[in-house]
């Protein structure tokens, strides 16, 4: 078996004086998906951001096995490379779809895009993938010329998932991607996540403050308070036998449904 | 023979921090093996802790000492205090679990619900498909039923899905958690039969059977659980 796909040790965070994340460290090995939660203010954005190389730690590292060129460390990487990595081997959900798609082209184009990062110049095999992928999230193939404007909150999560996910990548940060939708919007797009997890064998790490989500679509749990992760383990080790105080009282407030 | 479980020195005790760091002891230096074709039935009254050693073993409750040990792959796996990955991979290959409730996913069908644990391990959709269809038939789940999401099923339908997600990957342990709780007569015979079955071909099973008819029929040994004799109180 090979290494972890993605390793932090010790990452730390300041904004001035405050803490925004402190000494988080872990393994993500291949086909994982870690779920990172916490309440708002327990510095999840921010590891995640440290993670995926948009911030830079002000300690600590993180360290990516890529496809063909070994290990490499995100934050010694030159920005043109880990712009590369991010178009390539990666792939980010961000909460509000608006910052994670090109809102001024069309939806065939968003997708395109992604593929033309990694090689492709097929005009019509672009163009038959983007909506080959619109399908696979369950956008009809005649919105395909449409620009994202005209699309509702579901369907421009649903389009960003499909941007990301049209080159394969190996590894998917998300964050909050079910936030700010309805309950039933939210049902269906955890459902396609779930499934296309299961089916690409997606390694990612999700960031939500919602425990119903960790539960359905994550592996594993870090619990975080503070800027520091209290708790970690399987997912329902935690949930089911929650072992820290702030753990035990996040369980404790699900309301029953 | 080797067992297929092997258990010493267990202790799990529960530390509520919101009733000021209350702890309940619960498992105290439990031990037992289970071997192929055995079915061990958990005995004591409720509130024993027979769900909480059941789920230890699972790998789902995190017991703060002792020793739980799986054939895996032809090796011994330690699953206290093991990393998420090797309980994962133990789950996959060689350990299933019935609980008495369904954990429903929105929008997969009862037939997809039971087929996955057999396309993850490899197989064909198709190829899980068709085995979830015998198996929904067997345990008596109408046809009409297959494609529906089962969030609406009644809870005697949903605990037969739930059992023939358990079956369909032919986990050498078994789990059991009250498979026939909300089962009428005849379906109870038919999921008995089917664990009969699973036990006489080799596998090992552990379970709590509150029906003491159900027990008879399935067990081959019981396994008294008790709470420990000191009194619990509350500690720093």
């Amino acid at each position: 078996m090979s290494g972890p796909l993605l390793s932090a040790r010790n990452v730390t965070k300041r904004f001035g004086s405050r803490v925004a994340c402190r000494g988080v460290s872990f393994d993500l090995w291949p086909g994982e998906v870690l779920g990172v939660v916490g309440e708002s203010g327990s510095g999840k954005t921010t590891l995640l951001n440290c993670l995926a190389g948009r911030m830079t730690p002000d300690d600590g590292s993180v360290t990516y096995e890529t496809a063909s060129a070994g290990v490499v460390d995100v934050h010694r990487l030159s920005e043109a490379r880990r712009r590369l990595l991010a178009r390539t081997e990666w792939g980010f959900v961000n909460q509000d779809a608006r910052e994670g798609l090109r809102m001024g082209v069309s939806a065939g184009a968003n997708i395109g895009e992604r593929l033309m990062a990694i090689g492709a110049r097929h005009y019509g095999n672009i163009r038959q993938t983007a909506s080959d992928w619109l399908e696979r999230v369950e956008i009809e193939a005649d919105r395909l010329d449409d620009r994202p404007a005209t699309y509702s909150g579901g369907m421009r999560q649903r389009l960003q998932i499909a941007r990301n996910l049209v080159s394969e990548p190996r590894l998917v940060f998300m964050d909050e991607p079910t936030g700010g939708l309805d309950v039933s919007v939210q049902a269906r797009l955890l459902d396609l996540l779930r499934g296309l997890v299961d089916r690409f064998h997606l390694s990612a790490v999700l960031v939500t403050h919602d425990l119903g989500v960790a539960r359905l679509l994550t592996h594993r749990l870090m619990v975080m308070q503070g800027g520091e992760v209290v708790e970690e383990g399987l997912t329902d080790q935690v949930l089911d036998d929650p072992q820290h105080a702030y753990t035990q009282m996040l369980v404790a407030s699900i309301l029953p449904v | 023979m080797l067992p297929m479980i092997r258990v010493s020195g267990l202790h799990k005790s529960f530390v509520m921090h919101a009733q000021g760091d209350l702890a309940l002891p619960v498992l105290a230096n439990v031990a037992l093996s289970v071997h192929p074709g055995e079915c061990l039935a958990l005995v004591g009254p409720s509130g024993a802790g027979k769900s909480t050693l059941l789920r230890s073993l699972y790998g789902n409750y995190r017991p703060q000492s002792g020793s739980i040990q799986v054939r895996h792959r032809e090796d011994w796996v330690e699953l206290v205090a093991a990393e998420p990955r090797v309980v994962l991979d133990v789950r996959r290959h060689t350990m299933g679990f019935v609980s008495q409730f369904l954990r429903v996913i929105p929008r997969v069908g009862a037939v997809d619900v039971v087929a996955e644990p057999m396309v993850r391990l490899g197989a064909s959709l198709e190829e899980a498909r068709r085995k979830a269809e015998f198996l929904l038939g067997l345990l008596g789940i109408p046809e009409r039923l297959w494609q529906l999401p089962p969030a609406t099923f009644s809870g005697g339908e949903q605990q037969r899905v739930n059992i023939a997600r358990s079956l369909i990957a032919d986990y050498p342990i078994l789990l059991l958690d009250e498979p026939t709780a909300s089962l009428d007569q005849a379906n109870r015979d038919g999921v008995i039969d089917l664990i009969r079955q699973r036990r006489d071909s080799g596998t090992a099973i552990v379970g709590i059977f509150h029906d003491t008819a159900v027990r008879d029929a399935i067990a081959t040994r019981t396994h008294n659980v008790a709470l420990p004799s000191a009194s619990p109180g509350a500690t720093a």
